[in-house]
């Protein structure tokens, strides 16, 4: 993830171990593909059993529409871990897409709503797509910049946050994020469209090549820069319409908002069973993740409801460990040249 | 004779210091499998990386189908029909072998990859080559399947459907016998079909099993082509290696002088037993004080990693090293450092120097904490040791402050020699020692291997050089295969009878 | 042979920007401030400016530490959160023993952290990230959630008293600076780190303690965090495990790399990173006070970085 992801050790052995993997070695692959389906299984029952209120129509939407916005952050964040590469900048870019959606609301309507944020936000995933596919930077470090610009460009944007743009009464955009089945289902949809897209077309392909051995990948004729590119392009893409929508539900542009998102979508993305070193995982492994964490959230909330939000970062970051020692142990026990 | 499938001539390629490829020519035959061979150095990878389009030639042409051609890059060869198959398997271990075998062609339907389209080609294309699997199987990440089985899809996916030229540069360097076997009958079915196939290997059996000419290069140049029938094992070898096998000199051109050791002492070092998985097998060595042990082999005999596996830098799957009688108990670096043993390693750039660390730094990092109380520095020790190392192996720096990078490569050595020898080792294991580094330096070196192993020490010399070996070393242990097949001694260790050791044939076992 | 020539003009160029470029950046601040406003070295603004450099410094200096062996610490900042929740715990008994088991808490969090990358063989950026994530979250359930009010007149005097007219803060900053100094140009250690960060295949089979060096240097950076803590606590009279140290982590690998020292490991500049805290420090004061909105003066932070690293990349053959 510092640039080197593919660099062998020189002087190892070209290889240490042949033949299939051993059994115990194939149950901890499956724990890690699967498990965030498995625990999520798990404490949902777990849940319903021990406090009938968790079942509920009304809480089950809430911990639906709670999170559906911001899932779209994981969303991106999955193809660009799985390309071997990490994208900081998400929180900052999708507060950014809530501005410039509300500005674009107000000040030409609500095609420009739309078409405004995710042109910028797609740009400035460009302008680091580039810095890491062309000048060689380390991912981190350009998204970390990003979340730093991204951050300033909106206060700009929005006096140094002391305007809140609000989106005018009776615009039509309002009601494209609003209610409390369009979130989910836009969300559904999108998520569809990236397994599609990641599973099905040769993008998503080169997406798992890069990720899973450049070197290679750049000798099996894939176009490793190109890939690298786009995949931070597409993460803040997602990001900007993740803001634009959560703008639109919002009605306003609200400035204070996506702190420390990123540190969450990463979370969600690897224990969902995406690799962190990059090469394999799944979008449904993300939604898996971030219903888990969704839940959990609910959980603390309903018992210990005072410390919600910070007992779900350390769940998160505990988690987020557990995984990826697994990760690691798993990667070292079958490494291949 | 028909136009050649692919014919390279009159290539030259040089790179800053190096003169790798000089005139060198080249034809593949369409339906043949044609050998290239040569030691490290030779201008093998460079004649492939030229074929292959990763370089462009300065001088000479390639042609396919004669016609010349100028790749852009590989991909460009690919596409006009020059596959290569590398050591290393380069396929993405995470992704499923269909997947895999069609990245970057994927059937399609309706814009989005056909997985069971796609799946059902990858059980059909991949039974061609010996691999039974279903559209389950075939669905599950590469590296699930055994290493011989990577192989045979990195192999399929490279012929694909229009390869005319295939390159495989040592392609059973990690594969069980059997599955030597199964890639055998695959290159037979491959020339069946009419495909030209550049074999290169070391290991000499392979070569007269499926081969039918050979190539040999030296030091950039092609020494010899032709049939292989014509040329036996020994000739094959005095080729590689540049000598004649029925002259043995009689002088020496090395800087070494004559024996040393006494045949009475007991063993400073002995290695019993090591195992490496794929690399070694069951090698064992003694080594005398003041004795210097050569270890013989051609390239991929596994050498360095014995040298390396004594030395704790590379894990030992099984044996042990006693050092002056008393077990290692531990398998590592430091464990053999402080027992006295050391390791020159072969690549100096990769393995050895520091390289923004002065030559100072470089020299005294080892021996670091015995140079200092409680961890705070001695800097007039340190000059001490340095001043005295670099007198008395006489490097030539600038200043004991100038960055080891910027130093020649005889120098460089020097200064790893140093950083081991401020530790007063028993044992010197030294790979490659005097490789890369000019005539002088090289002398240097060589004399004083000789006057360390007249000070007691034991040493370790591993050459690709035959004079190199033969007049630096007391007795030679000579590998093939990661075996010890051949110990020479006393009046043994001659050319003649090292070279006879490397020719011949496997025993099968 | 002119292409030849222009290349390396280039790259002479960028390595000057890369050495000394932080250098002259702070001296033209300090000329266009002092020329825009005679009082201002001798301001209380200067003060001022002390207070809110120093805890960025010691948190950049154990980054540098971990840079140089070619790694990264992002879990800084949660150190510090933690550091604030424990101090308020502990205060009561004795301030001395509360700032020992700050301390003692970002040993320990370093102490994870560098197992997890010495030993389990974790990518640094992926370790001190679940860290960074669990840390601060674990630092406010600690402190119940909310900002409490620390009213205990040691750690007021760190943070706020002066000693010869010179900040108690800033002579602590000097004495780990010096330490620092001392560590890499002195000890075994210090050779054995670069030695790390610069070619770990060869440092292995050199027979170095290359997991001791890594475990260390992650060591060094949890308690010089959790110091920055301790002082940030004790200069806003206040535990804030939310927001304190909040993006810490940012300014100390800007003030790293600014200052000179490549991510790619093998090199660090300790008086550059001084350097470099500083010149970002006053870039943002100068800024401030010519009211550049703070908006701009993020976007050109972020720029500021991006040219910093692309300045300090492996350019190497390896």
């Amino acid at each position: 993830m510092t640039g080197t992801d593919t660099a062998t050790v020189a002087g190892s052995p070209p290889s240490t171990t042949s033949g299939a993997p051993t059994r115990g070695e194939r149950l901890l692959e499956v724990v890690q593909r699967q498990g965030a389906f498995a625990v999520l299984v798990l404490v949902v029952a777990a849940a319903s059993i021990a406090s009938p209120g968790f079942a509920t129509v009304g809480n089950v939407t809430s911990v639906l529409v709670g999170n559906a916005y911001p899932a779209l952050l994981a969303l991106g964040m999955t193809f660009v871990i799985i390309s071997g590469g990490i994208d900081l900048s998400v929180g900052s870019v999708f507060a950014l897409g809530g501005v410039l959606a509300a500005y674009g609301a107000g000040h030409g309507g609500p095609i420009v709503a739309i078409i405004l944020p995710i042109a910028v936000c797609t740009a400035f995933g460009l302008v680091q797509g580039l810095l890491v596919a062309r000048a060689g930077m380390a991912p981190f470090i350009v998204t970390l910049a990003g979340l730093l610009g991204a951050r300033g460009l909106l206060q700009a944007i929005s006096h140094e946050g002391q305007n809140t743009y609000q989106v005018p009464a009776g615009s039509w955009f309002a009601a494209i994020g609003a209610g409390t089945w369009v979130p989910v289902v836009t969300v559904i949809v999108l998520f569809a469209l990236g397994a599609l897209l990641l599973q099905r077309t040769p993008f998503g392909h080169n997406v798992f090549a890069v990720g899973g051995n450049a070197n290679a990948a750049t000798l099996l004729g894939v176009p490793v820069r190109r890939t690298r590119t786009l995949v931070y392009v597409l993460s803040a893409g997602l990001a900007g319409v993740a803001g634009t929508l959560n703008a639109a539900r919002l009605t306003s542009g609200v400035t204070e908002i996506g702190i420390g998102y990123e540190l969450t979508a990463i979370a969600v993305t690897v224990i969902g069973g995406t690799l962190l070193a990059g090469g394999a995982g799944s979008v449904l492994g993300t939604a898996a993740g971030v219903l888990l964490l969704a839940v959990i959230q609910n959980l603390i909330g309903h018992y210990i409801s005072q410390y919600g939000s910070s007992a779900s970062a350390a769940v998160n970051g505990a988690f987020l460990a557990v995984v990826v020692l697994l990760q690691t142990y798993l990667s070292r026990a079958r490494r291949i040249t | 004779m028909s136009v050649p499938v692919l014919e390279v001539s009159a290539v030259d390629k040089r790179f800053p210091g190096v003169h790798a490829l000089r005139g060198v020519s080249l034809s593949l035959a369409a339906g043949r499998v044609h050998a290239l061979v040569g030691e490290n150095g030779a201008g093998k990878s460079t004649l492939i990386k030229v074929m292959t389009g990763v370089y462009r030639p300065d001088a000479g042409t390639v042609a396919l189908g004669g016609v010349p051609v100028v790749f852009g890059g590989p991909i460009e060869a690919q596409r006009a029909g020059i596959s290569t198959i590398y050591q290393e398997i380069n396929l993405i271990p995470l992704m499923s072998v269909a997947r895999n075998l069609f990245l970057g062609r994927e059937p399609r339907r309706f814009g989005l990859v056909d997985v069971r389209t796609m799946n059902r080609r990858a059980v059909a294309v991949l039974r061609e080559y010996g691999l039974d699997m279903d559209t389950a199987a075939v669905a599950r990440p590469l590296r699930t399947l055994g290493l011989g089985a990577q192989q045979m899809v990195a192999i399929a996916r490279a012929v694909g459907v229009d390869a005319r030229v295939v390159v495989m540069d040592e392609p059973t360097s990690s594969l069980e016998r059997r599955e030597v076997t199964t890639l055998f009958e695959v290159i037979a079915r491959l020339a069946a079909k009419g495909i030209a196939v550049l074999y290169v290997s070391h290991r000499l059996d392979e070569l007269y099993s499926i081969c039918d000419g050979v190539t040999v290069l030296r030091d950039g140049v092609v020494v010899h082509t032709g049939s292989l029938s014509d040329v036996d094992r020994l000739g094959l070898v005095s080729l590689m290696l540049g000598r004649d096998a029925a002259a043995v000199r009689s002088e020496g051109v090395t800087a070494f002088a004559a024996a040393h050791g006494d045949a009475a002492d007991l063993p400073v070092l002995r290695a019993q037993d090591i195992e490496v998985r794929h690399r070694v097998h069951d090698v064992s060595l003694a080594i005398r004080p003041g004795e210097v042990v050569g270890l013989g082999g051609l390239l991929g005999s596994g050498r360095s990693e014995t040298a390396k596996a004594i030395a704790g830098g590379l894990r030992r799957d099984g044996g042990t090293v006693e050092v002056s009688g008393r077990r290692l108990r531990r398998d590592t670096v430091g464990a053999a450092v402080r027992a006295g043993v050391v390791l020159l390693p072969e690549d100096r750039k990769a393995e050895g120097i520091i390289p923004s660390l002065s030559v100072r730094q470089n020299i005294v990092l080892a021996a670091l904490p015995r140079l200092s109380r409680v961890g705070l520095l001695s800097r007039r020790r340190q000059d001490e040791i340095v001043a005295y190392f670099m007198d008395r192996l006489r490097i030539k720096a600038a200043s004991p402050d100038q960055k080891v990078s910027e130093l020649s490569g005889g120098n460089q050595q020097k200064v790893l020699l140093a950083r081991w020898l401020c530790l007063r080792p028993k044992v010197l294991l030294l790979d490659e020692p005097t490789r890369g580094i000019d005539v002088g330096a090289k002398a240097q070196v060589q004399r004083l291997i000789d006057e360390l192993a007249g000070d007691g020490l034991g040493v370790l010399l591993i050459s690709s050089e035959l004079e190199e070996l033969i007049e630096g070393s007391d007795r030679v242990v000579v590998l093939r295969e990661g075996r010890a097949v051949a110990e020479l001694s006393g009046d043994e260790v001659t050319e003649q009878h090292l070279m006879r050791a490397l020719a011949a044939e496997a025993d099968d076992d | 042979m002119t292409e030849l020539s222009v290349g390396q003009q280039r790259v002479r160029w960028v390595g000057w920007l890369r050495d000394y470029g932080v250098y002259a950046g702070l001296v033209v601040l300090l000329a266009v401030d002092t020329a825009l406003n005679p009082g201002f070295l001798a301001s209380s603004d200067l003060r001022v400016q002390t207070f809110q450099l120093v805890p960025t410094l010691l948190v950049s200096l154990g980054m540098a530490t971990v840079i140089a062996t070619e790694g990264i610490d992002l879990s800084v900042g949660a150190v510090i959160a933690l550091a604030a929740a424990l101090l308020p715990l502990y205060l009561g008994y004795n301030a001395g023993l509360a700032i020992a088991v700050c301390l003692a808490g970002g040993l320990l969090a370093g102490l994870v952290n560098g197992l997890m990358v010495a030993i389990s063989r974790v990518q640094p950026i992926v370790a001190t990230l679940a860290m960074m994530i669990g840390l601060r979250g674990i630092a406010v359930i600690f402190n119940g959630n909310q900002a409490k009010p620390v009213l205990d007149p040691t750690l007021g005097a760190l943070g706020l008293n002066s000693v010869l007219g010179v900040p108690i803060m800033a002579w602590l900053a000097l004495v780990v600076v010096l330490a620092v100094v001392f560590l890499v140009r002195r000890t075994t250690f210090g050779q054995h780190m670069l030695a790390v960060g610069d070619n770990r295949t060869a440092s292995r089979l050199a027979g170095l303690p290359v997991r001791r060096v890594l475990l260390t240097v992650y060591l060094i950076s949890g308690v010089l965090a959790a110091a920055a803590g301790v002082l940030l606590v004790g200069h806003g009279a206040e535990a804030d495990p939310a927001n304190q140290g909040l993006n810490i982590e940012l300014a100390a690998i800007t003030a790293v790399v600014v200052g000179g020292t490549p991510l790619s490991g093998g090199r660090i500049r300790v008086v550059g990173t001084v350097a470099g805290a500083l010149f970002m420090q006053l870039l943002s004061a100068t800024l401030i006070q010519h009211d550049v909105p703070n908006s701009y003066a993020q976007i050109l932070e972020a720029v500021i970085i991006c040219v910093a690293v692309y300045a300090a990349r492996d350019r190497g053959a390896r």
